[in-house]
């Protein structure tokens, strides 16, 4: 295939379910019924901490119409996503951790009977302390939230050093020092999550669990896990996502009490959530505060940099641990950083559990590093597009804390938005109360670790030929909006030469499809595309070769396309793609393929070296634009320019949606978006809808105008890398950094509202430091650091004094 | 799904009918227009009606170009919807400071259902109240609703729940009456005296009265502007609202001079009604707008306004925006061209 | 506890239907519950999202805020009418040529409030666009995708031989 001109790849498509969901077809959870279907409601929590006395359903079981209520008795076995956080009860088992832990399940006839019910089910609590932020978490060790993790109510400590910082800092010409807070934001998919469970009494023994879920196989061995039935007696199904975002990627509770209520009324159950409720699902963005310290020479190349970051967790595990990692993992592979020093901690805190929010974990400390950069480059008179085009990290070349950089387009895509904002004549030269500000990032495609350890692909496709020439995938991977199913209907067109419309996708069912580990991590194009390409090669290396002995012609010289299987010297002669199946079929029987991918092996093998590492790894830049009103503060985003290195387009139209739609997240973040509680009022979410949580309208999002840069990485099918999350981390520090620009004041703590900005002015009117943000950053009792020898100092990977046995990375995430 | 309780649902054809259902129904019967304001509290269980009595099936509560009563009052349905009152004519033309803020509540969606009628009963809010039943539950509630308590403070004995309506404030300022249909008969109310500045009882309308007529006064020699300020450019109410009106001096004929003979300035968002500030008006009497006499009044207008923690955005932020925005009206108002 | 159900009639999608549901159920709950038209989303209940938008009468509203009692005699327009004849209505073609719906759970709303505005406009500006769509809220596409399938629509619905642009498919280059 390499160099052959591509005919599908690379194009403007159509996505294969775009007629359905223009119509209004696509079943989403909450649109399937089933005959004697019952509803489910959950009870929740009205305390953010205490310890449950008693549960009384006896009322509620009286009500007619209530078919069932379980309790956290009925489903003891914890769960969670990480290994090493199994620390979530269907329902509140001893205690409750946040207002809106579900602590009780109703099954009814009906929502409304359902929903009735709850009020009958009385509930004791004995309230205990609530830890409602992370600072409180450190300073409070006791009570504790939950009896595990590193120290009190501090979940997760990290502490990782590669090479000596103090040295760089000696060596630096300029060291500086900045404090950034960015507060917690959440998904606010479209779609509240939903899922409904059917079970087929013994002999069959089996649930069937349709859920809006990112990771079907995650829920199929939580599922396992929790209702104690060997997974083949499990079948999940993820139905299209309306909107996932991160939000949808742990196992949740309703999935689960839907599930063992079916088992238990042998009736089809229901569960929609409210929108209160999603906020009480969150797993969105770590509300972060950060703290960092960068050693420069002159020239802007940086000489060392010391990073901290305290996340505020809320009240589980979810994917902390390794939200946690990655606040510190990617600050190395943008520009070359010899020395470098990372502390993390997470707190439990009594909120709803935070997670992976689109670039999980890297948009808060790539908006910290990002303004601390534009800072370094005023003190050093440098332009901040001058001072990042200088010192790109290369690449193909192994960083400080050994990631693998493959291809790196992160200058072109500087070169890209400097040239189309007309930087070069607005930084810095445009009237008081305009601005603009530049910023770069980097972004996994895919994590090289899968969530628990097994040296089994991340990715599997099966690929059934028809011999009326169409063609069937199979893959685990869950469609949630951003294409993965056309995704591998373009990849097998283009190798096999049919039109993607001819090939049926069948995905994201534990009974059907073989694993994909789920729609997270950027994973899906690189790594079910490398399987759906090795699957299509595979047919085609069949199809191939009885062509080539139809047409007496060597195998080399077999062309596959537009639907014909052809000489490549000769094109008049050939077959149809569907005679050349119908050929192969008769020679050798049924023709199928299938295709897998495992990223290769990380070259970190410390303790933590597991989050981080990716096949390959996406590149963006962004100018915004911004219009500060100084009498109110209010920042207003006209226009973004934006570049994004993406190896290469496997769907344009696509990749341009995706970036789009990174922007919008990002700017809702920027400007408006934050998870608040009420710290004084038994720590309830401030306002828990999509009325006063504010996400922006037609009215605030800016125009975008987008560069792809097309480098093809060798580790992604056909070149590509991920577009998903990616351009959304330049977004915030862009528009912080253009805010600067506008009126001159630093406003360190994201969203940049209007009363921070205008705190900052009156700051600056009156002579004091002209910024808003945080101001210190607490002591935290660190562990002995992780010491890690960069390459560059002779290091292989491993840590100082640990043994060779120890094995790759914090293997359980 | 969030979902409406059981109640029973009436559609009256005339106003008649509707009180009489009302009287039927007694104090579990409320009425209902668009159903934008109502529902939603339905559903999170703040008002429980047991009987709903709709409003828009009578024709007469949709008139559009009203009865004149010979005074230049024009007197228009409270059953138009915001989307048809901003879209009238005769309204763009005679009283656009109504028809924009008309077309600055909520959404197009929304506008399409709420009426002007409703946005004047408009319920007040809070971000202690405008929750989901099991959200109140976890404070123990608020006296607005279930409990005994104002949150926004705590030893108060009222409750400051704000008034959000972006009609309400221009009408006062405008001066508008607002004729009350009720078991009683009829009477007209001054919509200044509408409201009462307490966020539970807020509406000086009985429970059985209908708001039956909006009548407006003739637009000679005077101004009006409404300016809003919120989060986003749709969805939001807003946290701060500013109405101004003057009236300007007559001159030689019927043409005005540009001098001020009497203003208004009142404020939504800032209190349980909509709050109008008498020194603010004083204060540009007899002046040009000048920038000082602007000053004066922003600077009046921003001592009482009393924003509370209720509702988006830092209290003390939106009491400095009052002057910004009492500011920027004036000068959108001295701008104006006189009427012909 | 559950009242008895109430039976309307009214023209949905073109045609004269008859449905008997819960007399306290919304538009939005009959139509998804009673009249299996499950193309019809929520996102909030509230009135908050503009997720579950129909036509009304010709007129976009939310119908998780309009009761199903007050639709009777009325005139009903949901995602499932839009296409006639085995055709996409220029619209749905516009949105799935440009991936103007992504993960398509607000898709419904858009192209019926949109139906709505070149109904009364033939060529509306970005601007009107914006505007019309203000009550929509969208977490995927970032509105840009869905500018551009409104715009590309209604050129195709005045006859004009419009394509998407390069740059909006491709970037600029």
């Amino acid at each position: 295939m390499a160099g052959a001109k591509l005919r599908v790849v690379g194009k403007a498509h159509r996505k294969l379910d775009a007629t359905a969901k223009v119509t209004g077809v696509t079943k989403f959870a909450d649109d399937l019924f089933l005959p004697r279907m019952l509803y489910s409601k959950l009870l929740r929590s009205p305390h953010a901490h205490a310890r449950i006395v008693s549960v009384d359903t006896t009322k509620a079981l009286a009500l007619g119409g209530v078919k069932a209520v379980l309790t956290g008795k009925d489903l003891p076995i914890p769960f969670g996503i990480l290994p090493v956080s199994q620390d979530e009860h269907a329902l509140a088992h001893d205690k409750v951790r946040f207002v809106g832990d579900p602590v009780a399940a109703v099954a009814a006839v009906s929502e409304e009977i359902a929903t009735e019910a709850l009020d009958l089910i009385a509930v004791t609590y004995e309230p205990l302390k609530a830890i409602s932020s992370a600072e409180e978490a450190v300073a409070h060790p006791e009570p504790r939230i939950h009896d595990y993790g590193d120290y009190g109510n501090l979940h997760k400590l990290i502490d990782l050093e590669f090479g000596d910082v103090e040295e760089g800092f000696a060596e630096a010409d300029l060291v500086r020092e900045d404090l950034f807070f960015f507060e917690g934001s959440t998904h606010l998919p479209m779609e509240q999550h939903a899922a409904l469970a059917d079970w087929a009494p013994p002999p069959d023994g089996k649930v069937t669990l349709w859920s809006a879920t990112q990771t079907p196989h995650y829920v199929h061995r939580a599922l396992a896990k929790v209702l104690e039935l060997p997974p083949a007696k499990i079948r999940v199904i993820a139905t299209p996502n309306g909107g996932g975002f991160g939000g949808k990627s742990d196992p949740f509770s309703h999935e689960i009490v839907v599930a063992k209520l079916a088992i238990l009324t042998g009736r089809p159950v229901k569960i929609t959530l409210t929108r209160e409720e999603v906020f009480y699902c969150h797993r969105g963005r770590h509300p972060t505060l950060m703290w960092v310290k960068t050693g420069v020479k002159r020239n802007g190349a940086i000489t060392g940099m010391h990073f901290k970051s305290l996340l505020d967790g809320g009240g589980y595990g979810s994917y902390g641990v390794a939200s946690t990692y990655y606040t510190g993992a990617l600050q190395t592979v943008t520009y070359p950083v010899p020395r470098y020093k990372f502390q993390g901690a997470r707190a439990f805190t009594n909120k709803p559990p935070c997670g992976p929010k689109r670039g999980h974990g890297t948009p808060q400390p790539r908006y910290a590093l990002e303004v601390h950069l534009d800072k370094i480059a005023e003190q050093l008179s440098i332009d901040p597009a001058e001072l990042r085009l200088q010192h790109l990290v290369p690449p193909n070349s192994l960083t400080a804390n050994y990631l693998r950089i493959g291809s790196m387009g992160l200058g072109a895509c500087i070169r890209k938005v400097v040239e189309g904002s007309g930087w070069k004549q607005k930084f810095r030269k445009l009237p008081l109360g305009q601005g603009v500000g530049l910023a770069c990032s980097s972004y996994i495609s895919g994590a090289g670790l899968p969530i628990y350890w097994n040296n089994m692909p991340h990715s599997g496709v099966q690929l059934k030929c028809d011999r009326g020439g169409g063609v069937t995938v199979f893959c685990g991977s869950t469609e949630i909006g951003q294409g993965s199913d056309s995704i591998l209907a373009y990849i097998v067109a283009e190798v096999l030469g049919i039109d993607p419309f001819d090939i049926a996708v069948v995905t994201a069912d534990t009974d059907l499809t073989p694993v994909d580990l789920g729609s997270y991590s950027s994973r899906v194009t690189l790594m079910s595309g490398n399987a759906a390409l090795q699957a299509a090669e595979r047919a085609r290396e069949i199809l191939a070769s009885h062509a080539a002995r139809k047409l007496e012609i060597p195998v080399e010289r077999v062309v596959f396309a537009d639907r014909r299987v052809f000489d490549a010297e000769d094109p008049e002669r050939g077959l149809a793609f569907a005679a050349a199946v119908q050929l192969a079929e008769a020679a050798q029987g049924t023709v199928g393929t299938v295709g897998s991918y495992t990223p290769p092996q990380s070259a970190g093998r410390y303790r933590g070296a597991g989050v981080g590492p990716s096949p390959a790894y996406s590149y963006t830049a962004a100018v915004a634009e911004v219009d500060v009103d100084q009498e109110t503060g209010i920042v207003i985003v006209p226009r973004i320019w934006i570049a994004h290195d993406v190896g290469r387009s496997i769907n344009a139209a696509a990749v341009m949606g995706q970036v789009e739609g990174s922007v919008y997240m990002g700017l809702g973040e920027a400007l408006m978006e934050e998870m608040a509680y009420r710290g004084n009022r038994n720590t309830v979410h401030k306002f828990p809808s999509l009325l006063e949580y504010k996400s922006p309208t037609t009215l605030e999002m800016c125009d975008v105008v987008t560069y792809l840069i097309e480098d093809p990485d060798p580790s992604g099918p056909f070149g590509a890398k991920e577009v998903g999350q990616g351009p959304l981390l330049p977004v915030m520090p862009a528009v912080a950094n253009a805010v600067y620009d506008a009126v001159g004041v630093r406003v360190d703590e994201i969203p940049v509202t209007p009363e921070k900005v205008l705190k900052a002015l009156k700051r600056k009117a009156k002579g004091e430091e002209p910024r808003f943000g945080p101001s210190t950053f607490p002591d935290i009792p660190w562990p002995e650091p992780t010491r890690v020898p960069p390459p560059w100092e002779g290091g292989d990977g491993k840590a100082i004094g640990q043994k060779a046995t120890v094995a790759t990375g914090e293997r359980r995430h | 799904m969030l979902r409406l309780p059981s109640f029973r649902y009436f559609q009256p054809k005339t106003l008649r009918e509707a009180l009489a259902m009302k009287a039927d129904a007694g104090a579990d019967g409320m009425y209902v227009a668009g159903g934008t304001d109502l529902y939603p509290n339905m559903k999170r269980r703040h008002q429980e009606p047991r009987t709903v009595i709709s409003l828009m099936g009578i024709p007469e509560l949709k008139a559009t170009e009203g009865r004149n009563d010979g005074k230049g009052m024009t007197a228009v349905g409270p059953g138009l919807t915001l989307t048809q009152l901003s879209v009238l004519p005769s309204f763009r033309r005679n009283y656009s400071a109504l028809a924009h803020a008309a077309e600055l509540v909520s959404t197009p969606l929304l506008r399409n259902m709420g009426t002007l009628g409703g946005n004047l009963c408009l319920d007040t809010r809070c971000n202690y109240y405008n929750q989901n039943y099991e959200w109140r539950k976890a404070i123990d509630f608020c006296m607005k609703k279930d409990g005994a308590i104002c949150w926004v403070a705590p030893s108060s004995p009222r409750c400051w729940a704000v008034s959000s309506s972006d009609v309400a404030p221009v009408m006062v300022a405008l001066g508008a009456e607002f004729l009350l249909v009720g078991p009683q008969g009829e009477r007209v109310v001054p919509a200044g005296r509408f409201y009462h500045n307490d966020g539970i009882n807020y509406l000086t309308k009985q429970p059985d009265e209908i708001l039956a007529e909006v009548c407006l006064p003739a637009p000679d020699g005077w101004h009006a502007v409404y300016h809003k300020l919120r989060r986003r450019g749709s969805f939001d109410f807003p946290v701060l609202g500013v109405a101004a009106w003057v009236r300007w001096e007559t001159g030689s004929g019927k043409r005005e001079t540009r001098r001020v003979s009497e203003a208004r300035i009142v404020l939504g968002g800032v209190a349980s009604w909509p709050q109008e500030i008498p020194a603010a008006g004083a204060v540009l009497k007899g002046t040009a707008l000048s920038d000082e006499a602007i000053a004066a009044a922003a600077e009046e207008a921003y001592r009482p306004a009393k924003p509370l923690d209720n509702t988006d955005f830092d209290l003390s932020w939106r009491k400095q925006m009052t002057r910004v925005y009492v500011t920027r009206a004036l000068k959108e108002l001295r701008g104006r061209p006189a009427r012909a | 506890m559950t009242d008895p159900k109430v039976t309307i009639a009214f023209e949905l999608n073109g045609e004269l239907t008859e449905v008997a549901f819960a007399p306290h159920k919304t538009l939005l709950e009959v139509l998804r519950e009673d009249c299996g038209l499950t193309g019809t989303k929520h996102g909030c209940e509230l009135g908050e999202c503009g997720t579950c938008a129909v036509l009304l009468d010709d007129q976009p509203v939310l119908s998780c805020l309009a009761l199903g009692l007050a639709c009777s005699g009325r005139r009903v327009k949901t995602v499932e009418g839009m296409a006639a004849g085995g055709r996409l209505h220029p619209l749905q073609e516009a949105f799935a040529e440009l991936g103007a719906a992504q993960c398509g759970y607000c898709t419904p709303a858009f192209l019926l409030t949109a139906e709505a505005l070149l109904a009364g406009n033939r060529t509306p500006t970005r601007d009107e666009i914006k505007q019309a769509l203000a009550g929509n809220l969208c977490r995927c596409t970032g509105y840009i995708k869905i500018y551009e399938a409104v715009e590309l629509a209604a050129a195709r619905m005045r006859g004009e031989a419009a394509a998407p642009a390069d740059e909006s498919v491709y970037g600029r280059r």
